[in-house]
């Protein structure tokens, strides 16, 4: 089937927005994994609606751009808080205690099994290294980066993001 | 670089962009300040001094003698903010910056001329 | 009002000096001469407070607050013309007081820069890497100009060869070697040229910089690259953890374009480079160059065997290169300077030089580039500073979860490729990790571990299976349930999947575990014989005491424990129940007087 009809998935800027992509890219060779980017861009993570919609255009089965979803830590198949944290678990932030500092954010924000608080405000995931090892341990709240945590300073970070 | 952009073809043309740049950069009778602004930088709040030392050079109208840029990680991530200063031979390196000391830097060293020994990267107090 | 005041330090060092008393009346002759009597006034003032030996006699210009020392007769014209009349500074006469504290000024002035040798970070931190000019100020793009007007593609793979540059992405290949296989063909089949910027060792950040600081030296050596195969694509793959060094390469790619330095007829040649950027999506797998290439692709990032070797069949079937980004970084340098060049630094067998990320338990953690060979206790002790809080050096981890670690005894071994590998560890992609005696090797083992157990494709069963078995194993030792027995198997099991697994991940992933039971083997059989973990670190073996003697009963302890396993009255010493304990370390954080013990 090729995707002419169009999407019923989330609204309809995003359906506009994935599908001029899609068509303005549809020469690229290997678009799935960039589709998949992108989408999760639009959406925020990349539900089964979405995939099907990148299934149909690439012309390859649901499965296949199922497993690519999948595979890459980097798609969220279900959706995150408004605002994510990310704790740096890479080998210099681990030495310099950031296991602690993700335990102490779950704590702080008794995160649910997927790691997002009940009002949808945070969610609190690992990552890998973020590549400031010089300041480690670090963590990531959206774009922002924050070095030489101690924990002291989570609330005063935290209070910054609605 | 300017809005009309010509294809480099030769090497003079490569060479002419070379010379125009190095004289550019080794601005005579003046000043180049860098600030690292590449993620360790920016993590550590670089951005806000960059924006410090802008807006001063803008009060002050500083631009024909300071040329304000901004750059990569030299590799010192624990001191950012790195901020350096060149002048002609000699380099200057302030680490842990912030605004206010950016501000001091550039009344006192820019504008004075006196390095301040406290904020660079040799005083003790910036061992950690 | 005046606009300008010169006050002359009337202290009595400074008076006391000879010459001081004719300096009020040369500034105003002089003032006069260049007709600024009525715009500048003389004052003598109170003490500036620089009165070091020999510094006077100083003289201040105010409004701007310069000062001045060592002024003598002889200097006060030049004042006058250069800073009153011109508004430049006599920077020869300036206050200096880095000089009379003693303190570094310039980063090139300290212990950490002085031992360094920048060739793939030259331009790191000094030219502004989203203006292709500075890079071109440089000598930015003449490399590629010389192989394309001087050289033949063969010629290039020569240099490369000869220089004895080898990949610095881990393994070490020999560059010039790889560019050889993938050179048949020129013009007549499809090729690519791919960069590894999946920069994935959780502790290295190089590339990273290279990346966010000087993009356009990765650019030009893939076009170089591409020269000397034959190819006319390039994708550079780098990770989208990384969004910084993304908008760096995309600003760049765009500005090389424009000038002409990609796309056609490049410095009107008949050589053609286009050049693409892929994000990766997070699996550290796709740092393996048959996985990076899949993931191009746009399929699951999984390896697959070789051969047949990307030279060959590499992206979409088709001869292909990879390098990592500080691997293309050297090669502008070489090209320009010459193979002779390159092999002199550093020692035969590994020339050049290497970038680590300094990190750990270090003074001065950061990016240093030394020239291979340098010897372990010169980056750690001289440049990195030694390590802090008065604790000693145990062990430096290098090459991230398919490295070793090199323990104290060997702290002597020269870092290049061939004298790691000798002694278990490996370079990896340079992150070093240095460790004092508060880091446990078992936990530290186990740490890797559990990040290749996350990370394994599960495409091959070695791999997926034998990390996993590697883990609870370890794991075993760490909760106190291990036996000696677990030691051996664990040396079978990670030789079998040594031998087995499909890619270098499997390949490598008990490295860590083998190298520390290799020089850390009292440490995993204390953990096993006597349940004690000698750093403190493993949880389960550690108890909480509290001294009798020296506990106060302030009950800051018992309020601080979240599962009330501290007893006791106020003013009469405390106890832990050790059946209720949770080892979370509260109560030592909130005790003033040192009485909980951990061991």
């Amino acid at each position: 089937m090729s995707c002419t009809n169009f999407p019923c998935y989330g609204t309809l800027e995003q359906g506009t927005e994935l599908m001029n992509w899609l068509e303005a890219n549809k020469d690229m060779p290997g678009i799935v994994l960039p589709a998949l980017q992108k989408a999760q861009e639009i959406y925020g993570y990349v539900p089964r609606p979405v995939q099907q919609i990148i299934a149909d255009f690439a012309h390859k089965p649901l499965s296949e751009v199922y497993g690519v979803a999948t595979f890459y830590s980097q798609f969220n198949l279900e959706p995150k808080g408004r605002n994510q944290i990310s704790v740096c678990l890479g080998t210099a932030c681990y030495i310099k205690g950031s296991g602690k500092i993700l335990q102490m954010l779950q704590e702080k924000l008794n995160v649910n099994e997927s790691g997002v608080t009940e009002d949808g405000r945070f969610s609190v995931d690992s990552c890998r290294c973020l590549g400031c090892c010089g300041m480690a341990p670090v963590m990531k709240v959206n774009d922002d980066v924050y070095g030489n945590l101690s924990g002291e300073e989570l609330d005063a970070i935290l209070a910054k993001y609605e | 670089m300017g809005n009309k952009v010509t294809k480099i073809q030769s090497l003079a043309e490569l060479n002419k962009i070379k010379e125009e740049e190095n004289r550019r950069m080794s601005i005579q009778d003046g000043v180049r300040i860098v600030v690292g602004l590449g993620t360790c930088g920016v993590a550590a709040g670089a951005q806000p001094v960059y924006d410090a030392i802008a807006a001063y050079i803008k009060e002050n109208g500083m631009q024909e003698r300071v040329l304000l840029e901004e750059t990569g990680c030299v590799g010192i991530c624990q001191y950012e903010p790195v901020v350096e200063v060149y002048e002609p031979n000699i380099r200057t390196t302030y680490v842990h910056m912030t605004v206010e000391s950016a501000i001091r830097v550039m009344k006192q060293h820019i504008q004075g001329g006196n390095p301040i020994a406290e904020f660079t990267i040799g005083s003790s107090k910036n061992r950690r | 009002m005046y606009r300008s005041y010169v006050m002359i330090c009337g202290s009595e060092n400074c008076s006391s000096i000879p010459g001081h008393d004719q300096l009020y009346n040369e500034f105003q002759n002089q003032i006069k001469a260049a007709g600024l009597t009525d715009e500048v006034m003389v004052i003598t003032g109170s003490c500036l407070g620089i009165c070091h030996e020999g510094v006077g006699p100083n003289v201040a210009v105010f409004p701007e607050g310069s000062i001045y020392t060592g002024v003598k007769v002889e200097d006060v014209a030049e004042i006058v013309y250069e800073h009153l009349l011109k508004d430049n500074r006599v920077t020869r006469l300036l206050f200096d007081e880095t000089v009379t504290v003693g303190n570094a000024r310039s980063i090139e002035d300290t212990e950490f820069y002085r031992k360094q040798c920048r060739i793939a970070m030259r331009n790191c931190g000094i030219i502004d890497p989203k203006n292709i000019n500075e890079y071109i100020a440089k000598d930015g793009y003449q490399a590629l100009y010389k192989a394309l007007t001087e050289m033949t593609p063969d010629e290039v793979i020569d240099v490369v060869l000869a220089s004895g540059l080898r990949g610095r992405g881990g393994a070490g290949f020999p560059t010039g070697r790889k560019w050889k296989f993938a050179s048949g063909n020129r013009g007549k089949v499809q090729k690519y040229v791919c960069c590894n910027a999946d920069e994935g060792d959780p502790g290295a950040f190089m590339d990273r910089s290279v990346l966010e600081g000087d993009p356009h030296s990765v650019i030009e050596a893939m076009a170089i690259a591409a020269y000397a195969i034959g190819s006319d694509h390039g994708y550079i793959y780098v990770r989208a953890e990384y969004p910084e060094a993304v908008e760096h390469l995309e600003i760049a790619i765009g500005q090389a374009k424009e000038y002409g330095l990609l796309g056609k007829n490049i410095f009107g040649t008949d050589f053609n480079f286009e050049l693409e950027i892929k994000l990766g999506a997070g699996a550290f797998v796709c740092g393996e160059e048959t996985a990076l290439m899949t993931s191009i692709e746009g399929k699951r990032g999984e390896p697959r065997p070789r051969p047949p070797f990307p030279a060959s069949k590499g992206l979409f079937a088709v001869p292909t290169i990879l390098n990592n980004v500080e691997t293309y970084a050297n090669i502008a340098p070489i090209i320009l300077k010459g193979a002779e060049w390159f092999s002199s630094i550093g020692v035969p067998s590994s020339t050049g030089t290497k970038v680590f990320a300094l990190g750990g338990k270090i003074r001065n953690t950061g990016l240093v580039e030394v020239p291979m060979g340098t010897t372990l206790r010169t980056i750690v002790e001289d440049i990195g500073g030694g390590i802090p809080n008065g604790r000693s050096f145990k062990a430096a981890q290098t090459g991230g979860p398919s490295g070793g670690c090199i323990p104290a005894s060997l702290i002597d071994t020269p870092v290049d490729f061939d004298s790691l590998s000798k002694i278990g560890a490996m370079m990896g992609s340079g992150g070093l990790i240095v460790m004092d005696d508060s880091t446990c090797m078992v936990d530290i083992a186990k740490f890797f571990l559990e990040f290749i157990v996350e990370e394994s494709c599960g495409k091959c069963t070695p791999c997926r299976v034998g990390t996993k078995r590697l883990l609870e194993l370890l794991t075993k030792i760490t909760d106190g349930r291990g036996t000696m027995e677990d030691l051996n198997r664990i040396e079978e099991l990670a030789s079998f999947m040594k031998d087995n697994s499909l890619c270098a991940l499997g390949q490598t992933a008990a490295n860590p575990v083998l190298s520390t039971i290799k020089y850390f083997r009292d440490e995993y059989i204390e953990h096993i014989e006597n349940k004690h973990c000698p750093a403190g670190v493993c949880k389960n073996l550690l108890t909480y005491h509290i001294d009798p003697k020296l506990c106060r009963g302030c009950t800051a302890c018992a309020k601080a424990c979240p599962v009330h396993a501290i007893v006791g009255t106020v003013k009469n010493p405390h106890a832990i129940d050790t059946t209720k304990c949770i080892k979370c370390g509260s109560c030592i954080e909130k005790c003033r007087f040192g009485a909980i013990e951990r061991k």
